[in-house]
């Protein structure tokens, strides 16, 4: 598990829009990266193209390289949904599956995946709840609705659901930005102990929740309204938010941004 | 307004007591209200006064019927003694109608699946256009399609049903032709594909963009995200779709009226040439009813009222099963 991710000359558009611009770097496995960036940069369209779902936009298209170890994404033989099951995500906004109970959003993606036998399911249901930190919240009610836990329970349920297929990647989209802060810093907690497996990706609005939860930073930005979004830099955390190469990251980080 | 505190009910009247002699409703909204108001109670009395017009009539021709009105399958209003029951019409009614559900809904939700999910957005909107143009077609148009087009088809087609699934007593008997309850009920399915289709489709529309990208992010496939995401939430909508149909196909008259050939009595071969509805039976007899006739006919439209009631009500009941899982 937890591969390794190159990109190289990555670019993504929205039907004629070109949304981001000519990205390269790479993502280590077994830690965290960060991306941070003014709204609009093109962060979290690059996370979507990092597991083919930003080409589920009707007219999105993607050109460049992302390689997931040895393997090109992006290459005509490899198919979206299978990336997908290798790559998971975490959105925005809790999306725990509303007619399912807790039970099925956990193996939904493993019924997916063809797991049928249920002394089997019924064992990484519970270890994934619990690699979540869910487990001893929810254990009695399991057959009970997810969409009535609440938000930030919700959220942890649908890490539990990524981690569920083992894959090698996970791609969290803003996962904090709809929770209070307790639950925040439960996911944050869980991203700490995550990252022993996984190599996570992480999009955030928040510079300190980046510097808490990130081994490296990466900062997009965007020269103008219509214009693509870039990457502007990215190192170790610690570099990023003390001694920045780039005059445009020092001003970000510091709140100097026009 | 429980919770609010003296001191802020206290600031409340002091703001409100020099405008206390103004009136708060300005003239738009008084008039508004009473139009809305208006037409909502409009409905209810229309409503109570079809129940009464169609009791009322009704009545007398039940006094004076000499069969059993719930169980008896002749219709005989204007013979001396008036003798007739309803048993055959309800069951030509609600065979045909649900057969004509059965084979409609399963098409009705692919068009829409397709539509929504499969087709390119120009094939949709194409699609869409000439699905919703089927429900402009006219009645009469679809019952003269099917006594002189889909008919002469149904026969072979019965004629196969009957050798192979005959021993299943719905699909059985002798003779299978072609103004049978199985040819009403495949043109009543066409008439009712439309609004079943739409209805669908606006719900799979509603279907939150997050819960199509929960799925496809799992690594599902187009059909799994489908059965993941878009069926469970689109249940509820499809089951009052295709009940509405249900109640479309209970009432509609003439298509089937000219499509069934009348041949008395209940025969649950619905394969063979036979059958009467509520509907196509008022159609065909009201002309030629004595004042016990019409009144028969009536007493079987009220019939036909309460059923199509039941089955709206039974719709709600469906819909509303589901409340734990929003």
């Amino acid at each position: 598990m937890a591969k390794r991710i190159e990109v190289s000359g990555l670019h993504a558009y929205y039907g004629g829009v070109h949304a981001i611009e000519d990205i390269s770097m790479t993502v280590e496995p077994r830690s965290v990266t960060a991306f941070i960036g003014p709204s609009g940069c093109g962060k979290s369209t690059f996370l979507r193209t990092l597991n083919r779902m930003h080409e589920v936009i009707p007219g999105a298209r993607v050109e460049g390289k992302v390689m997931l170890d040895d393997e090109d994404l992006y290459a005509s033989s490899v198919d979206p949904v299978a990336v997908r099951r290798v790559v998971g995500m975490v959105f925005q906004r809790p999306n725990p599956f509303p007619t399912m109970s807790i039970y099925d959003n956990v193996a939904a993606g493993l019924k997916l995946n063809g797991v049928r036998r249920k002394s089997q399911l019924d064992e990484i249901v519970e270890s994934s709840l619990q690699g979540a930190n869910l487990w001893n919240e929810v254990k009695d009610r399991l057959g009970k609705p997810g969409a009535g836990l609440s938000g930030g329970q919700q959220q942890r349920l649908c890490i539990a659901r990524a981690i569920a297929v083992q894959p090698q990647v996970l791609l969290m989209d803003e996962p904090c930005s709809a929770l209070d802060p307790i639950s925040t810093l439960a996911i944050e907690d869980l991203i700490g102990k995550l990252k022993s497996q996984y190599t996570i990706v992480i999009v955030t609005h928040n510079m300190q929740q980046a510097a808490r939860v990130s081994d490296r930073t990466a900062f997009f930005n965007i020269a103008g309204t219509g214009k693509p979004g870039k990457l502007i830099e990215i190192d170790d955390t610690s570099k990023i938010f003390t001694n920045p190469e780039q005059k445009a990251t020092e001003d970000y980080i510091t709140g100097r941004f026009g | 307004m429980s919770s609010e505190t003296g001191v802020e009910a206290a600031a409340a009247t002091r703001r409100r007591t020099p405008s206390l002699r103004m009136s708060t409703g300005r003239a738009g909204d008084k008039i508004f209200v009473s139009a809305a108001r208006g037409s909502g109670l409009t409905v209810l009395a229309i409503m109570a006064a079809i129940a009464v017009f169609l009791v009322w009539k009704a009545i007398p021709a039940l006094q004076d019927n000499k069969a059993n009105f719930l169980t008896a399958e002749e219709w005989n209003p204007n013979a001396v003694p008036p003798r007739f029951g309803i048993a055959q019409l309800a069951f030509g009614t609600i065979v045909s109608s649900l057969l004509a559900m059965l084979i409609a809904t399963p098409v009705a939700v692919g068009i829409a699946l397709f539509i929504s999910f499969y087709s390119s957005r120009k094939l949709a909107s194409v699609l869409g256009y000439v699905v919703d143009l089927l429900a402009a077609v006219p009645s009469i148009v679809y019952g003269l399609w099917g006594l002189i087009f889909l008919s002469k088809h149904m026969e072979g087609i019965s004629k196969f049903l009957n050798s192979v699934l005959g021993w299943i007593p719905l699909f059985g008997g002798d003779s299978p032709g072609k103004n049978s309850i199985f040819t009403a009920g495949v043109v009543l399915a066409i008439m009712i594909l439309p609004i079943i289709s739409s209805i669908t489709r606006e719900v799979f529309l509603q279907v939150p963009r997050a819960n199509v990208e929960a799925a496809l992010a799992l690594g599902a496939t187009r059909w799994e995200m489908i059965r993941l995401s878009v069926l469970p939430y689109g249940r509820s909508g499809m089951i009052g779709a295709s009940m509405l149909g249900l109640g479309r196909a209970m009432g509609e008259t003439i298509a089937v009226a000219m499509v069934l050939t009348f041949v008395p009595g209940i025969n649950v071969h619905i394969l063979e040439n036979g059958g009467s509805t509520f509907a196509s039976n008022i159609a065909n007899s009201f002309s030629e009813a004595s004042e016990t006739g019409r009144g028969a006919l009536i007493a079987s439209g009220l019939v036909l009222f309460v059923i199509t009631l039941l089955v709206n009500m039974a719709a709600r009941a469906v819909v509303a099963r589901r409340k734990e899982f929003v």
